[in-house]
C-alpha cells in the first residue's frame, strides 16, 4: 500500500520518516516557523533557562538516586557518601542542590516578566494558569527534595510543612498522621517523600511544561509592548510583520543568555555551592534528631515569602489558608487585570505604583520569613501580607480606572 | 527581515566553531556523570587486598575466599594433578597461557608462584559463572581426555587443574589468575603483589 | 515612591539589625586548607588528641594519605590507632554506652562540625576553655555554656579564668575572650593558636575533603565559558544582521 507523501517533500531517511511520523512538522511549527516577537528583551531569557535547570535537575537527580538511599538510617550517610566516595559526587550534588535554587531564582523572574507585560491576559490565561501549576508542583517537588538528605533542616522542615494540615478543622491531626504514615515524620515519610520526588512530581512536572509550550505555541509569545504580532501580517506569506523565526534568531540569542547563566551558576555550584548557608543550611550538617529542634529554622529561601505570610497570620487555621491563598490568588491573575493594555509601558501610575509596592513586599517578605521572629518582624510581616493581598483584590477596580497610554499598533524594536 | 549583506561563509564558520567548541564542553560535562559510575572509594575498599592463612588446607583440598566479591580458590595440588597437567596438552587452547590474564609469574605450566598452591579467580572468562571443582577422573561425561580440572555448568566450558581452557568451549581463555604474594609459607595476600595493588 | 522606598528599606535594616542577636563569636577565623602542612599537623594532631572520642565516621585514612600527600604507610604508623585497614573510616575507640555515662552524652561525631557550626565556632570553643569550678569536669566554655567536654589541651594551653579587668576591657566589642591565662600550660598563646588553627584547617579539609578539586576546577569552567559565551555573541550579532 503506497504512503501519502509528506506534505514537506522530504526524501532520504527523513523522508522515510516525516512519511510516518511528524518530524519535520513539529521542527517547523515549533521552532524555524514558530513566529516570535522581534523585540524580545533581558525578561525574555528565563523561559530557556527554567528549561535548562529542569534538564539540569533530571540529569543530576537520575545520578543522585543511583546513590541515595531513601531510609531514615542510611540517608545521611548516604549523602555524605555520594559527597566523599563516589566520583565527582559532591559536584553532582551541588549541581543538584544549586540547581534547585537556581530553578526558582529563573521561574520567579520568568514570572515576574509576565507580570511586567501582562503576558497572563486574554488570550493567553491557560499559559499563565499551566505556569502556576508547575510552580506548584515545583514547590512541592522541592519541598519533598530537601527533606532527603534528613539533616536536621530537613527533619523539621518536613515536620512543620506537614503540620500545616494539621491546621484542618477536625480532621487535621488525622490527616497529619496519615499523610506521614506515623505519629511524626519518619522512615515512611522520607520513603514516600521520595517516591513523589523522584517519579510521580517530575512527570506532572514535565507534563505540565509541555502543556505550557503547548499552549504558548498556540496563541504565540507576547512582547514587552503587549501587542499581538498577529494583526499585522504579510499579505502573501502570512508571516507576522514583527515575528522572526525563533530558530535561528531566538535559539542563537537564548544561547546567550545559557551561557551568561552558566558562568554564575557554575560559579556558584563550584565557588559557594551552599550559598553562604541560603542553598545548604548550616543545621542540615548535623543528622535528624526528633528529640532536639534546632534553635532557628528557616524554610528554603525560596518559600520565605510565603511562611512571612504564614506567620504574621496570628491563627492555626487562617496562616495556613493565607500561606496557600498567596500561591493560589494567583492563579486568578488573568481575571483580576481590567486595564485595557497589557504592558506596563503603556499602564498608568496607579498600577506602577502597586506593582513597584508589590515587588517590595514580596521581597521584605522574603526576607523576613527567613529572620527569627521578633515583633518588629512580625509588624513588617503584617503590612507586606497586606499589600501583597491588595495588589491581586483590588487589582480589578485599579486597573480599570488608571490612565493608560495608548498601545503602539506594531511593536516599538 | 532582509539577506542584504550577509556573509555566508561567516556565518558557517561562526557556526560550525561553536558547534565544535560547544561540543567539546558537552563532552566535557559528560565526563563526571560517566565517571560517577565507576566503583566509589567504599567499593575500593572493600575490595582492598585480602589476607588468607592457608595452613589448614590439606593436600587435595580446595579453598574459597571473597576478593572483590568474586570466589578465589585456593587449591593445594597433589603431585598427581601436577602430573596429569601435561597429559592434556594437546586439548588446550592456550597451553601457554600466552593469550590469558595472570602475572608474569603465574605464566607457566603451573600458572602459579609455586606449583603446590594454585591460586585462582573462579569465574569463568565466557560469562562470568563459576565452574565447579572436578578433580575426579576418568569422567567421561566431561571429557574423553579429563585429567580432573574445572567444568562450567553454564555453557559448558571445560579448564584444566591449572585453570587453562580446552579448546572447542565458549570460554575464550584460561582462567584468571590475581595478584599475589606469600607473607610467610602458610599465609598468602591476595590482591596485592611486590609490584603494588591490584 | 521613592521615599516609600526609602522608609521600606529603613525597616528593613531595623529588622536585620534585630535578627542579629546571637552571641558574637570571640574569635574570627578564616580556614586555609591550602596550606598542607597545618593540614597535615592538624590531621596528626586530631588523630593524637581528639579520635579517641570523636569519630570522623565518614573519613576515610586511604583519603587523607591521598588528598594531603603522606604515604600510606606512614598514615598506617602515625595516625592509625583502631585499625590496619587504610580504607576504614575514623572511628573512635570510645564505647557510646560508657561515653554517657562518663559525660551525660557521647561525644559527636566531627566529620562536618565545620559546616554544622562554621570554622569561626570550631577555633573560637577550643580557644574558650575556662575554670569554673561549678561544673562536673571543672571547666566551661565560652561559646558553648555547660559544655560536657573536659579541656582535653589544658596541658597544651594551660588554665585560663574568667576576668573581670578583661572583660571590661574587652566590653562591647566583638572580639576578645575576656579570659586570662592563671596557669601557662607547655605552648605559649600564639603556639596554642596556631595549634588549635592547624585542627581547626584539619576539620575543614575532613568537612569536604573534594573541595580543592571542585574550586581548582572552577576556573576552568568559567574561562571555557567566556569563550563559549563570546562565540555565541559573536553567532547571535551575525544572525541579527537580518533583522532591522
Amino acid at each position: 500500500m503506497a504512503i501519502v507523501p509528506n506534505p514537506h517533500k522530504t526524501t532520504g531517511v527523513l523522508g522515510w520518516i516525516d512519511d510516518r511520523f511528524p518530524l519535520t512538522k513539529l521542527w517547523k511549527d515549533h521552532l524555524t516557523e514558530y513566529y516570535a516577537p522581534k523585540n524580545f528583551n533581558f525578561w525574555y531569557y528565563f523561559g530557556s533557562l527554567a528549561l535548562l535547570v529542569l534538564v539540569n535537575q533530571l540529569l543530576t537527580g537520575i545520578f543522585l538516586t543511583m546513590h541515595y538511599k531513601p531510609d531514615a538510617a542510611q540517608a545521611w550517610d548516604s549523602v555524605e557518601y555520594i559527597m566523599r566516595d563516589v566520583p565527582w559526587g559532591n559536584v553532582i550534588r551541588y549541581l543538584h542542590s544549586t540547581g534547585a535554587s537556581a530553578f526558582f531564582i529563573v521561574v520567579f523572574l520568568h514570572m515576574y516578566r509576565g507580570l511586567l507585560y501582562g503576558s497572563y491576559r486574554k488570550p493567553r490565561e491557560l499559559i499563565w494558569v499551566f505556569g502556576m501549576l508547575i510552580f506548584f508542583v515545583l514547590m512541592a517537588e522541592a519541598f519533598c527534595g530537601y527533606v532527603l538528605p534528613w539533616g536536621q533542616m530537613s527533619y523539621w522542615g518536613a515536620q512543620v510543612i506537614i503540620s500545616l494540615f494539621g491546621a484542618i478543622p477536625k480532621i487535621g491531626p488525622d490527616i497529619v498522621v496519615w499523610v506521614q504514615g506515623d505519629y511524626i515524620p519518619s522512615d515512611a515519610t522520607l520513603n514516600r517523600l521520595f517516591s513523589f520526588h523522584v517519579i510521580m512530581l517530575p512527570f506532572i512536572l514535565v507534563g505540565l511544561v509541555v502543556a505550557h509550550l503547548i499552549a504558548l505555541h498556540e496563541v504565540g509569545s507576547n512582547n514587552p509592548d503587549g501587542v499581538e504580532i498577529k494583526k499585522h501580517k504579510d499579505p502573501v506569506t502570512k508571516i507576522p510583520l514583527d515575528g522572526i523565526g525563533f530558530h535561528p534568531y531566538y535559539t542563537v540569542k537564548d544561547l546567550v543568555g545559557i551561557g551568561v547563566f552558566l558562568m554564575i551558576f557554575l560559579g556558584v555550584v563550584l565557588f559557594a555551592p551552599d550559598g553562604g548557608g541560603y542553598f545548604i543550611e548550616k543545621p542540615n550538617f548535623i543528622p535528624a534528631n526528633p528529640l532536639v529542634t534546632p534553635e532557628h529554622i528557616t524554610p528554603a529561601w525560596y518559600f520565605g515569602t510565603f511562611y512571612a505570610i504564614l506567620r504574621a497570620i496570628p491563627d492555626k487555621l487562617m496562616g495556613v489558608i493565607g500561606m496557600f491563598g498567596a500561591v493560589l490568588i494567583l492563579f486568578a491573575l488573568p481575571w483580576l487585570d481590567r486595564s485595557p493594555v497589557k504592558s506596563i509601558r503603556y499602564k498608568g501610575p496607579i498600577f506602577k505604583i502597586a506593582l513597584a509596592l508589590f515587588t517590595v513586599a514580596f521581597v521584605v517578605l522574603c526576607y523576613l520569613g527567613l529572620q527569627p521572629p521578633s515583633p518588629m518582624g512580625t509588624l513588617l510581616s503584617r503590612i507586606g501580607t497586606f499589600i501583597y493581598f491588595a495588589f491581586f483584590i483590588l487589582m480589578p477596580w485599579y486597573s480599570a480606572i488608571d490612565k493608560t497610554k495608548p498601545e503602539p499598533e506594531r511593536v516599538t524594536g | 527581515m532582509s539577506n542584504e549583506g550577509v556573509d555566508a561563509g561567516r556565518r558557517r564558520f561562526l557556526t560550525l566553531t561553536t558547534v565544535a567548541v560547544g561540543g567539546v564542553g558537552t563532552a566535557a560535562a559528560a565526563w563526571p556523570f560517566l565517571a560517577s559510575l565507576r566503583p566509589s572509594e567504599r567499593a575500593k575498599a572493600l575490595g582492598a587486598p585480602i589476607t588468607v592463612d592457608i595452613s589448614k588446607v590439606e593436600i587435595g583440598q580446595r579453598l574459597t575466599v571473597a576478593w572483590r566479591g568474586k570466589p578465589v580458590w585456593i587449591i593445594r595440588r597433589t603431585p598427581e594433578m601436577l602430573a596429569s597437567l601435561p597429559k592434556v596438552d594437546a586439548n588446550l587452547r592456550d597451553p601457554n597461557s600466552n593469550e590469558s590474564e595472570q602475572p608474569a609469574y603465574a605464566k607457566n605450566e603451573v600458572r602459579a608462584l609455586k606449583p603446590e598452591w594454585l591460586v585462582m579467580v573462579g569465574s569463568c572468562t565466557h560469562l562470568g559463572c563459576s565452574p565447579t571443582f572436578r578433580p575426579d577422573h576418568p569422567a567421561p561425561d566431561v571429557d574423553s581426555n579429563w585429567q580432573g580440572g574445572f567444568y562450567c555448568p553454564c555453557h559448558g566450558s571445560k579448564f584444566d587443574l591449572s585453570g587453562r581452557v580446552y579448546s572447542g568451549v565458549p570460554a575464550p581463555t584460561n582462567l584468571v589468575v590475581p595478584p599475589y604474594k606469600y607473607i610467610n609459607d602458610t599465609t598468602l595476600t591476595i590482591g596485592e603483589d611486590h609490584q603494588g595493588a591490584a | 515612591m521613592k521615599r516609600l522606598f526609602i522608609a521600606l528599606a529603613g525597616l528593613t535594616l531595623s529588622a536585620s539589625a534585630f535578627a542579629n542577636s546571637g552571641h558574637p563569636l570571640p574569635f574570627a577565623f578564616t580556614p586555609d586548607t591550602a596550606n598542607l602542612p597545618s593540614v597535615q599537623r592538624g590531621a596528626r594532631d586530631y588523630m593524637a588528641y581528639c579520635s579517641g572520642c570523636h569519630s570522623m565516621k565518614h573519613l576515610r585514612y586511604s583519603r587523607i594519605a591521598q588528598d594531603l600527600g603522606i604515604p600510606e604507610d606512614l598514615v598506617k604508623k602515625n595516625l592509625m590507632f583502631t585499625t590496619d585497614k587504610i580504607g576504614d573510616h575514623i572511628i573512635s575507640s570510645m564505647p557510646v554506652v560508657q561515653a554517657q555515662q562518663w559525660f551525660g552524652q557521647a561525644p559527636p561525631d566531627l566529620t562536618v562540625e565545620t559546616r554544622a557550626r562554621g570554622a569561626d565556632w570550631v577555633y573560637s570553643y577550643l580557644n574558650s576553655f575556662y575554670v569554673d569550678e561549678s561544673r562536673p569536669v571543672g571547666v566551661n566554655n565560652l561559646v558553648l555554656p555547660g559544655a560536657s567536654m573536659p579541656h582535653v589541651l589544658w596541658e597544651l594551653q594551660g588554665w585560663q579564668v574568667k576576668s573581670e579587668a578583661k572583660a571590661e576591657a574587652s566590653h562591647g566589642e566583638a572580639h576578645g575572650t575576656g579570659l586570662e591565662l592563671a596557669q601557662p600550660g607547655k605552648l605559649s598563646p600564639e603556639e596554642y593558636k596556631k595549634f588549635t588553627a592547624d585542627l581547626t584547617n584539619f576539620m575543614v579539609y575532613a568537612a569536604e575533603p573534594g573541595r580543592a578539586q571542585r574550586v581548582a576546577l572552577g576556573p576552568k569552567v568559567i574561562l571555557y565559558l567566556l569563550v563559549l559565551t563570546w562565540l555565541f555573541y559573536a553567532l547571535k550579532k551575525e544572525f541579527w544582521k537580518d533583522i532591522h
